[in-house]
């Protein structure tokens, strides 16, 4: 499984929130976020920490479907993904 | 008690289980012998194979019978493959199909060759330009959309030169976990232009639709059409050159080792007919059921994604994601209200993987459910099973924590 990297030309945003769902099992990671979103600013980025497998489809396909942005997914050197969300509304 | 997991298997047919029973006791002599009893397993056989090869539109003497429809793709991909090795070891397959095609394309990479997968698009399709591109050998591995690769160093080479042509191209007609129909003729006339065999995987539509022509090799699968297990069919085109992949057997015109079930092919042929000729009606009914699904899941039950083509699809087959819901224990508790489904989900696989198929489409894996509709289904069972949906969902996100 290879990393989809932050599209060209985004500059990296620091996450205002680093959630930790290491170790956790989906849907887990995706509640975490849907609740916690909530306490970052507008356009404020959250940074999921994430190694289900299918969390690294599943948060990208949130985004989409509850209009917040995925900036983008990193690998992490442990395992998993750090996988960013900008807060939209 | 309702089954919608006929994507999985489908009941035995009335007509194939009269069949089997009767097949028992007239086809159960060797077929390859002289004598009497022999030559009658031979003609039921050969009528078994002639019926098929009908509703299949080919000839008789292009089918052969395999223990199943993953022993068919297996054959068909690694068979074609061999039979093309100097025009080419290129394999293009694409991202969503089945898991049989897929390991046999692994295998045909560890052999040397090399796989390119073409991408999908968010309702399943495959991407017909990026197919076609890869079939022709360009830009092989260096597109947006292919996923996984092969070997890199065989991508590099053009198209038409020795070891870097296309040996095949593999194609299912409908995704079996999305129902999304793929572009099989547009993708076959692709093909014959750059002079390349299509493999078609017809596992899901054989018997329920129409098959679309222009196919090399064909693939499909007795059990998901109402004939019994332990039969599939493997069709390959005169004129496409096959190479046996496994040590050589006289049986099935030498492409299938191993004794035939004559029994259970003479169920599989009849159930294919008896199918095949109730299809338009049957998957017309279905497919209105199926509609009506994707349309008050959405309505009744709060964030969902109806996943897969809304028009373009096989009849039978409809698939939905619920969020924050683990597709464990949807199936669990669906199970315990009475329905049979299954799920791409996750924590529902023994890889404990979710499903390729929603992976490559970038749809939502958790929360997965797929309903396949067998033959016959009733419309109260439908609005039974839109009846408990909704609560079950409520209930389970509510015991995770969920506020709604």
């Amino acid at each position: 499984m290879t990393s989809r990297h932050t599209a060209a030309g985004q500059a990296a945003q620091t996450p205002a929130l680093t959630i930790d769902a290491l170790g956790r099992k989906c849907p887990i990671p995706i509640i975490m976020l849907a609740e916690q979103i909530n306490h970052v600013p507008l356009n404020a980025v959250v940074a999921v920490l994430a190694d289900d497998p299918a969390a690294f489809t599943d948060i990208p396909a949130w985004c989409r479907l509850k209009s917040h942005h995925h900036v983008g997914s990193h690998e992490l050197p442990q395992g998993g993904w750090s996988i960013h969300v900008r807060r939209n509304y | 008690m309702a089954y919608f997991d006929a994507a999985s298997t489908e009941p035995l047919h009335p007509q194939a289980r009269e069949a089997l029973i009767t097949a028992l006791d007239a086809g159960w002599a060797d077929p390859a012998r002289l004598y009497g009893p022999a030559r009658r397993a031979r003609m039921l056989l050969e009528q078994a194979r002639a019926e098929v090869a009908e509703v299949l539109g080919c000839r008789p003497d292009e089918v052969s019978f395999t223990a199943s429809g993953t022993q068919a793709v297996h054959l068909g991909v690694l068979g074609a493959a061999r039979g093309r090795r100097r025009a080419g070891r290129r394999l293009v397959v694409s991202a969503v199909e089945h898991s049989s095609v897929l390991h046999a394309a692994q295998v045909h990479e560890r052999d040397g060759g090399s796989v390119e997968t073409v991408g999908v698009g968010r309702t399943g399709v495959v991407d017909l330009a990026a197919f076609g591109a890869a079939v022709r050998g360009e830009g092989a591995g260096d597109r947006a959309g292919a996923t996984g690769g092969g070997n890199a160093a065989d991508g590099r080479g053009e198209g038409g030169g020795d070891a870097g042509g296309t040996a095949l191209a593999c194609l299912q007609t409908a995704n079996h976990e999305v129902g999304t129909l793929q572009p099989v003729a547009e993708a076959a006339a692709l093909c014959a232009e750059a002079g390349v065999p299509l493999l078609v995987d017809a596992a899901q539509t054989a018997g329920r639709m129409p098959l679309p022509g222009g196919w090399s090799v064909l693939a499909a699968s007795a059990h998901k059409w109402g004939g019994p297990a332990g039969v599939g069919v493997l069709a390959v085109r005169k004129g496409t050159r096959w190479r046996g992949p496994l040590p050589e057997d006289e049986r099935e015109r030498r492409r299938v080792p191993g004794f035939e079930n004559v029994p259970a092919i003479v169920a599989a042929a009849a159930a294919l007919r008896a199918a095949a000729a109730g299809s338009e009606r049957e998957g017309a009914r279905l497919a209105a059921l199926v509609d009506r699904i994707r349309a008050e899941v959405p309505r009744l039950v709060p964030d969902v994604e109806v996943i897969g083509e809304p028009a373009a699809r096989a009849p039978h087959i409809v698939t939905f994601s619920c969020l924050y819901v683990e597709g464990e224990a949807l199936l669990a508790e669906l199970d315990k209200a009475g329905f049979s489904v299954s799920s791409g989900s996750s924590c529902t696989a023994s890889t404990l993987r979710p499903s390729h198929v929603l992976e490559a489409m970038g749809v939502l894996t958790h929360g997965n459910v797929r309903v396949s509709l067998p033959r016959g289904t009733s419309t109260a069972d439908v609005d039974r099973f839109l009846a408990v949906l909704p609560d079950i969902v409520r209930r389970i996100r509510a015991e995770a924590g969920v506020r709604s």
